[in-house]
């Protein structure tokens, strides 16, 4: 399989502070890849150097053919790569279907979501729709931040850890709305804490530690051994 | 009938400080600049029509027609090259730069227009007046008044009714985000500017119609409009607005008891909100 996307020996840095240690991931069309690893691995930091809103060298990210780690977010997205960012971002001044309009302020050309194909994948949504995004339970705003990135007919869809601190009905009530996306022959990343969630949707599991991929592989493939101590960077006994 | 005729008079003199502020108040809004060239960008534009109407002959409401998208260019050039860079984390870089463009402006202005004081002619429509009521007004003084209802009614439909309007809250909410929506607020932030320039350029056409200018008229224009702000609270445009005709009406009540404490009663007023408000009157809820 051809990948769409790719970093290549991908670093970042947060001003002195190196966040990615060349970082090799590869994401094919269609496909779902999940990104996990413990808190500070440098999944956020990931998503963000792909996104465009830390810099990266050219070669460091490509896209179709393209060199694309020096673009801006704005260029990113214009590509058709939409993100999901963590703790949500949505604009606390915009009702929820401004947040949605918004997400579609530089469409990439046609393509299957419009308003009216995100309410039918979040029907609360429509109820919702008048009320300032902020005023929504976590959950929703979730959908929101999902609905928003979906509304620019994106061919990749980054999504940072969409579980975190919802209840599990509600984890399992957006992830329901997977298969819908994958439909459109979008590809997805997902950063995610929750292994099992991980391993279920995904086709391709990264795991990071310290800025490095510490493991890939088929979900099928991987044995928790392996997913322990590359999560973890100890084998599984040795660890408190 | 004479203290609700000076109220009348306040209210629409209100009209015009409402004008010099709403540009302060949507760039202000928007990026939390404060521009203290902005009274200095209103006497600019004066001078731009009294020149555009003196040498080429043309209406003063005409001549503001075509020195509208002049300044509009000058608005969004400077805030893309020139403020942009300025903005960040730290608030004093753009009121420095700001401040160095106020005293460019003025001694530029010095050295083009000389320190004479000027005002721009408009024929038969100065001192005109028309019935309101049982009230006699002056005519200018109410077209400037239902130019700034036009002008803050206008804006608030682009702010929130376009997808213009949108991307402008959203880049003030979060400027990060936004880029993830494909929005460039650098790009954002420089039409802003030439909006508000677009209103500066109403306000300097009834600043330069009303009374004399020269080019050290500016910093009064800044107290005014600033005041205007901070009364009726950052961010709200018809708090803007509300904001100017209660400097207005104080004005002109104060000048009502004595001539000379016309602008004191001013100050007053605006310190009295401060104290009682700090937050201005309609502050935005979210910030
Ligand atoms: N804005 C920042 N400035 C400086 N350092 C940062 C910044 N953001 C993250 N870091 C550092 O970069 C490293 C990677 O952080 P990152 O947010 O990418 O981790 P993560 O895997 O997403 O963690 P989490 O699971 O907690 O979200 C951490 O050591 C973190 O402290
Ligand atoms: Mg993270």
């Amino acid at each position: 399989m051809t990948a769409m996307l790719e970093t290549r020996g991908l670093r970042a840095f947060y001003g002195d502070f190196q966040a990615l240690f060349g970082v090799d991931i590869a994401v094919a069309k269609g496909e779902t890849v999940a990104i996990i690893g413990a808190n500070g691995a440098g999944k956020t930091s990931l998503m963000r150097a792909i996104s465009g809103i830390l810099a990266s060298e050219p070669g460091m990210i490509v896209y179709r053919d393209e060199p694309i780690g020096a673009l801006a977010a704005p260029d990113v997205l214009a590509r058709g790569i939409a993100m999901v960012p963590e703790g949500r971002r949505l604009f606390p001044s915009l009702s929820v279907e401004e947040n949605l309009l918004i997400g579609a302020y530089r469409r990439n050309g046609e393509g299957p979501w419009t308003l009216e194909s995100v309410y039918e994948l979040f029907p609360i949504l429509r109820e919702r729709r008048n009320n300032p995004a902020t005023a929504l339970s976590g959950g929703q705003q979730q959908m929101v931040a999902i609905g928003r990135a979906l509304m620019s007919n994106p061919d990749v869809l980054l999504c940072d850890e969409i579980s975190l601190g919802l209840a599990p009905v509600v984890v399992r009530d957006i992830y329901a709305a997977f298969p819908r996306i994958r439909q459109t022959g979008a590809s997805i990343v997902i950063v995610e804490q929750d292994i099992a969630q991980a391993l279920k949707v995904a086709t391709q599991v990264y795991c990071l530690m310290e800025g490095r991929v510490t493991l890939s592989g088929h979900p099928e493939a991987l044995t928790r051994e392996q997913i322990h101590q590359a999560y973890f960077g100890a084998p599984r006994h040795e660890h408190h | 009938m004479s203290i609700i005729d000076t109220i009348v008079q306040g209210v629409l003199l209100g009209g015009l400080y409402a004008l010099f502020a709403a540009g302060l108040s949507l760039v202000f809004g928007i990026m939390r600049l404060v521009n203290l060239a902005h009274g200095d960008l209103i006497v600019l534009a004066a001078f731009l029509i009294l020149l555009l109407s003196s040498a080429l002959g043309l209406n003063p409401f005409f001549a503001a027609l075509i020195a509208a998208p002049l300044m509009f260019v000058a608005g969004w050039a400077l805030q893309y090259f020139v403020l942009n860079r300025t903005l960040g984390n730290d608030v004093l870089p753009p009121l420095l730069v700001t401040f160095g463009i106020s005293t460019v402006l003025q001694n530029g202005l010095l050295e083009a227009f000389s320190a004479d004081s000027r005002r721009v002619s408009i024929g038969a429509l100065e001192g005109a007046s028309t019935g309101l009521g049982p009230l006699n007004v002056g005519l200018m003084p109410l077209i400037t008044f239902l130019s700034a209802l036009t002008v803050i009614f206008g804006l608030n439909q682009l702010i929130y009714r376009t997808a213009l309007g949108r991307a402008f809250r959203a880049t003030s909410d979060d400027i990060v985000t936004a880029g993830l929506m494909g929005i460039r607020p650098q790009r954002i932030f420089a039409v802003a500017t030439g909006l508000a320039m677009v209103v500066v350029t109403i306000a300097a056409l009834y600043l330069g119609t009303r009374a004399n200018f020269d080019p050290t008229s500016g910093p009064s224009r800044l107290i005014y409009a600033f005041e205007a702000v901070i009364i009726g609270g950052l961010g709200s445009l018809w708090g803007t607005l509300a904001g100017g005709v209660i400097l207005g009406v104080a004005q002109t009540l104060g000048a009502a008891v004595n001539p000379e404490w016309q602008i004191l009663a001013g100050h007053l007023a605006f310190l009295a909100v401060l104290v009682i408000k700090p937050r201005g009157l309609f502050p935005r809820a979210v910030d």
